[in-house]
């Protein structure tokens, strides 16, 4: 496949499995408040993820016009995960509370980054999708901040729990900031953007908060610590469960509607 | 103009009685919002345009938020609207850009979501929020006291976050500057 809609499909999974992670926390989070909360920035992903792979379905289908068209149920529902392009740390089991704000913060400071960037994308429809999710972005890396502060500068045990939330999920972190091929070519086409010039500013935004909250500040991970690359498909084994449960109806009752 | 009186066919434009544009929106004022049903998606700001082409209508709506699941209800209430008013071939296409904003919710919209309980806006201009500043109700909208404090962020949809009043002691929805 061309390196664009490779690159979109590679954002919409990163939302897709995001939000659906956020979203395992409804009606189950500690307070009524903060239940709602991570429900909405699940909701906002999972909106996201759908004009990606609605965008991602439009250039699949302009370049293949003698195939059967694509639809964004197509590319969400029945892709394995080998065909999954999301980042290794998003599909991580969510761990206590903590482990999940630490997710969403580190997240949602490299994703504004990112769309920030793409709002000079030369595609005008991942642009417009940068424009719109911004400023959603914006509120969950204002909200995962104030928890980070709130957990990290807490009890002795909200504390502990941010070590090792930090510790769990660290390593996953160098992934954010590596090209893959594919994003390398849509970098050169003036549709991507190079995540690597991204690090220094995110680096800066997240050790700020985390000195705040009195955790010690992230240095970048050795390289090879791990060798997973879930933007080139190479997930770990969490990511088929979320599918099989993800996908469970379309690939039991194949176009089941309701 | 339900049907044509030549015909008797739902054909607005067959003969020479043009739909028009104005028309249109005027009875798309009637559509509600799903979740706050004082306001009319043109009161909210989500009506961005309304185009005919030949006898076809393209409605055009933009999202508050890109997960706002209001919108399929939406999309159906205007089809559902403009049908009963005789309008058959209706398109309704889903704009991103520009990126709604509170700013579009319009004066009387303000005032419809205040009697209805929902502090409007503070802010004339989003943008005025920054990058790191928060945006609060200037006073709550039951006992209008300033006296207030938020509990949460985020509220009961996405486009809202929730206060409670320290005078009359309500909670209330708050519709963030966005």
């Amino acid at each position: 496949m061309p390196p664009l809609p490779t690159y979109i499909l590679h954002l919409a999974d990163n939302a897709l499995i995001l939000g659906h992670r956020n979203s395992e926390w409804t009606g189950h989070g500690p307070v009524l408040e903060q239940d709602i909360a991570l429900s909405n920035i699940a909701l906002d992903l999972i909106g996201q993820s759908r004009n990606l792979y609605q965008l991602a379905a439009e250039r699949m289908n302009n370049l293949s016009p003698e195939k059967q068209a694509l639809t964004e149920d197509d590319l969400a529902y029945l892709r394995d995960s080998t065909e999954f392009k999301n980042l290794v740390l998003l599909e991580q089991t969510n761990g206590d509370w903590a482990k999940t704000i630490l997710r969403e913060f580190y997240f949602s400071h490299f994703q504004l980054l990112q769309y920030r960037g793409l709002l000079g994308s030369r595609d005008p429809g991942l642009a417009a999708i940068s424009e719109k999710s911004i400023k959603e972005i914006r509120y969950h890396v204002k909200w995962s901040s104030e928890w980070v502060c709130r957990l990290g500068d807490g009890t002795p045990e909200s504390h502990s729990r941010m070590l090792n939330a930090m510790e769990t999920l660290n390593p996953w972190l160098p992934e954010l900031f590596v090209a893959a091929d594919y994003e390398q070519a849509a970098i050169a086409n003036g549709t991507a953007i190079d995540p690597s010039g991204l690090f220094k500013d995110w680096l800066n935004q997240v050790n700020q908060v985390l000195a705040n909250a009195t955790l010690p500040i992230y240095a970048a991970e050795k390289k090879g610590a791990f060798s997973l690359s879930g933007k080139n498909g190479f997930h770990s084994e969490h990511l088929g469960y979320i599918l099989a449960e993800m996908q469970y109806l379309q690939r039991a009752y194949p176009g089941c509607t309701w | 103009m339900p049907k044509c009186n030549i015909c008797k066919e739902h054909i607005p434009d067959a003969h020479g009685d043009p739909m028009k544009k104005e028309d249109i929106i005027s009875i798309l004022e009637a559509v509600m919002d799903p979740e706050i049903p004082v306001l009319s998606i043109a009161d909210l700001g989500i009506l961005r345009d309304v185009e005919i082409l030949g006898n076809e209508i393209i409605v055009k709506i933009t999202p508050t938020y890109s997960g706002c699941p209001a919108m399929d209800a939406i999309e159906q209430d205007i089809r559902k609207t403009l049908l009963q008013n005789g309008y058959e071939k209706v398109n309704v296409s889903l704009v991103l850009s520009p990126a709604w904003t509170s700013d579009w919710l319009s004066a009387a919209g303000k005032e419809k979501l205040e009697a209805f309980g929902i502090a409007a806006p503070s802010l004339a201009q989003a943008c005025a929020i920054g990058e790191t500043g928060n945006d609060s109700p200037d006073h709550c909208p039951h006992c209008h006291s300033k006296n207030i404090q938020m509990i949460s962020r985020f509220g009961s949809t996405s486009c809202k976050a929730l206060y409670r009043c320290l005078d009359c002691l309500e909670p209330f929805d708050y519709f963030k500057c966005h």
